[in-house]
């Protein structure tokens, strides 16, 4: 048992963090306001690897770990929430599922552009009408002899704006229990269009897009993994997306409380510093407490998912705990901050509208909730672990 | 980093488990309600190896001192998943007698002391807090007045755990107030020491089976030889010592919630209501998934502490943490708990509502929640 970064870790967090300090950190207001990421931010990101973490060197990637990819998130979100999302959807809702149910021929063909960051990934599950309850998705594609017509909208796309590569899961055998499959689609491909962005309370410099998919013609072989096991797909991929979101809300709640300590520190009121004030003490403790339940759950899933354990109910609570906990946490940070906290002068308002993003996507609080009681009501034995 | 706890920690984790299934939790409603201990479960504990888990093997400790505070982790748990007092004999014995011999005795101590209390043979206790100081334990009042070589102790103790039990106890006592701080020194008071009385147990919302009592000193003798640690380094020793004692009281509260996790599931699914267990209402299920979800991340915070010192590292930080969060979701742990069962829950016959009552204690004793909010607040603003 060891809760140390093993000492290459801590040299990519170094990497990592000097980057984020002179590239990320400074433009993350600018993001914000112009609802946009400049133009060189993926060129740069892809120059230091990250956009294939753990990827393996054969496929083009960095061939890192895990715990790396996950670090990089939360350090990557401490910067900027809206990067971080970038980043962490590309990886764990596009890269992994083609690394874990892709062919070879698939991971050959996707894999080493995806890495490089020449393309970008998203992952496209979500309809106007089907949000938690995804396996109710209306979208269909249908075998022809020219390969699978897709039909339908969809919405919610993170990345949908940037990204070259959709990971896309629609019904192909609408009467069977297994009626959705996942597919791998290429944004140019005609038939398929990018419909409306969304504009949102928070990581707004991140894409929200709609997808129309109009008698979209894709090849036989853009079906990954199994006919019917799309939904298997779908999940087993959330859960490790699950972990990245938990990152993001991580690196933001460690922004969160960087910046109030150092605004305790320096603003007197009544003739000292306002961190001499137990009020203001007390707000600082219960977030550090927080943050560090959160990352230490969070890095726990992560390495469970690295050793090829079970790790889906774990990433589930690291998701829910790191979620909850950034949104009381950069709302505490608002608080030390005062009036100063509710402007946008100040990181603290961003921050805690990039947080709120992190109860909802990749699974909502609630189905982490239905995801953990499942687990602990049907195993009791593992409560007990 | 590695998640797994060690193999000889789990499978020890395994046999305390089981001793606690089959030991204490038949009994711990009656020594709940009696505020008693059997003597013979002391012995048992002992021969378990649970007295000196913290203690080097060479002073009849632990077989596994490199895991010493992890394996002390996990047997707080698995001790606390059945009874709160039991583990919080074993807790203050450990975490705060022997530690303090462990961290500052001298070698004639150690030999003297460490292998009847690792042994179980002696319990031991230690005395900071009076009546008229807790959390600022530094204005302790109990005075050590210079006698020849030694010292005359008098003054008053109070909330000492294990104090009617214990043979052996390390006390602080002020040997230079006008020092402050810097003037407190530790020593070693055996049961027997003329004019040393141990007053009467307190009747306690919780951790019932765990004694709780004053104690009276009156011009009670130390030679040079009961002085624990260097002149007027006691208070200072004291803070060290807590940092461990409170990684103790985070994994004990573990098992408080563990239990409470444990005993929910299973009501929770047996209960018929609406013509369906309980379990499979979403109300219900939303309380258990929070409970398990905190319990889960305070054993990572427990055991990354635990670790920390294990590994001879500045823990201070990550145990006030682990102990703050742990002690608070094991009281809501509690209350969670009794609404599942119910009414039922609000009776003795189910042990949630005495796992409720054992975890407020978690929430006090060691550093209360307050304090350890201070401690970690200041280590936030300095480390800027």
């Amino acid at each position: 048992m060891d809760f140390r970064f093993t000492d290459d870790q801590l040299a990519m967090r170094d990497v990592v963090r000097d980057f984020c300090n002179e590239e990320i950190a400074p433009k993350a207001a600018w993001r914000d306001e112009t609802h946009s990421f400049e133009d060189d931010l993926i060129a740069k990101l892809g120059s230091l690897g990250l956009f294939g973490t753990y990827v393996p060197e054969a496929y083009g990637g960095s061939g890192q770990d895990y715990i790396t990819y996950v670090m990089t998130v939360e350090e990557l979100s401490r910067a900027c929430g809206a990067t971080g999302i970038l980043v962490s959807a590309h990886h764990s809702l596009c890269v992994d599922p083609i690394l874990h149910f892709g062919t070879e021929e698939q991971k050959h063909k996707y894999l080493p552009k995806l890495s490089s960051g020449e393309w970008i990934g998203c992952f496209s599950l979500t309809e106007p009408g089907s949000g938690s309850d995804a396996g109710a998705a209306r979208c269909t594609a249908k075998e022809t002899g020219e390969g699978w017509v897709i039909n339908g909208t969809k919405n919610f796309v993170t990345n949908g704006r940037e990204a070259h590569v959709i990971v896309l899961f629609a019904v192909t055998d609408p009467t069977s229990k297994h009626r959705m499959s996942a597919f791998i689609v290429e944004k140019d491909t005609p038939g398929c269009t990018l419909g409306k962005l969304e504009t949102k309370l928070g990581i707004k410099a991140s894409s929200t897009a709609e997808l129309i998919f109009e008698n979209c013609v894709v090849p036989h072989d853009a079906l990954l993994g199994e006919r019917g096991r799309g939904l298997n797909v779908a999940l087993a991929t959330l859960d490790g997306g699950r972990i990245g979101v938990a990152a993001q809300a991580v690196g933001i709640s460690q922004a969160a409380l960087d910046f109030a300590v150092d605004y305790a520190n320096t603003r007197v009121q009544f003739n000292q510093p306002i961190g001499r004030f137990q009020a203001i003490q007390w707000k600082l403790a219960d977030m550090a407490t927080n943050l560090a339940a959160a990352r230490t759950l969070m890095y726990r899933a992560a390495w469970l998912k690295q050793n090829k354990q079970p790790y889906g109910p774990e990433a589930a609570m690291a998701k829910l705990f790191a979620s909850e906990m950034s949104n009381r946490v950069t709302d505490a940070a608002i608080q030390v901050y005062g009036g100063y906290g509710y402007c946008a002068d100040y990181p603290a308002e961003r921050l805690m509208r990039d947080a709120r993003i992190t109860e909802l996507y990749e699974g909502t609080s609630e189905i982490q909730r239905l995801v953990i009681a499942r687990k602990l009501t049907q195993e009791p034995a593992w409560a007990a672990r | 980093m590695d998640f797994e706890l060690p193999e000889e920690v789990a499978a020890f984790r395994d046999t305390v488990r089981k001793f606690a299934a089959e030991r204490i939790r038949p009994h711990s409603r009656q020594w709940d309600r009696d505020q008693t201990l059997p003597d013979e479960l002391v012995t048992e504990l002992g021969q378990l190896g649970l007295m000196g888990l913290l203690t080097p093997e060479e002073y009849g400790g632990s077989k596994h001192p490199e895991h010493g505070y992890l394996l002390n982790a996990v047997v707080m748990e698995e001790l606390a998943r059945q009874d709160g007092g039991v583990a919080l004999l074993v807790a203050a014995h450990n975490g705060l007698c022997l530690s303090h011999l462990n961290l500052a005795g001298s070698e004639e101590q150690k030999k003297k002391y460490l292998p009847k209390l690792a042994s179980g043979e002696w319990v031991g206790a230690w005395g900071l807090t009076e009546p008229a100081s807790g959390s600022d334990a530094a204005a302790l009042e109990t005075r050590a007045v210079r006698d020849g070589d030694g010292w005359r102790l008098t003054g008053h103790k109070m909330f000492i755990t294990n104090g009617a039990r214990a043979r052996v106890y390390v006390v602080m006592a002020k040997t230079e107030p006008e020092k402050g701080p810097k003037g407190i020194s530790a020593f070693i008071v055996e049961r027997e020491d003329e004019g040393f009385v141990v007053g009467a147990k307190e009747d306690k919302l919780g951790i019932r089976a765990s004694d709780t009592v004053p104690l009276d000193l009156d011009n009670v003798y130390c030679g040079p030889e009961d002085l624990v640690g260097e002149y007027n380094k006691g208070y200072a020793d004291a803070l060290r010592v807590l940092e461990r004692g409170r990684i103790g009281i985070g994994a004990l509260s573990l098992g408080l919630a563990r239990g409470c996790l444990e005993e929910s599931i299973a009501y929770a699914n047996g209960r018929i209501a609406f013509g369906k267990p309980i379990a499979a209402q979403q109300a219900i299920q939303f309380m258990l998934a929070d409970m398990a979800t905190e319990l889960e991340a305070s054993r990572l915070l427990v055991w990354d502490a635990a670790r920390s010192l294990d590994l001879g590292e500045d823990a201070r930080q990550k145990a006030s943490i682990a102990k703050l969060f742990a002690s608070e979701m094991a009281t809501r742990a509690g209350l969670k708990a009794i609404q599942i069962h119910g009414g039922y829950g609000y009776t003795k016959d189910m042990p949630v509502e005495r796992y409720m009552r054992d975890a407020k204690l978690c929430e006090i004793g060691e550093g209360s929640s307050e304090v350890q909010r201070i401690l970690i607040a200041r280590h936030l603003l300095e480390a800027k």
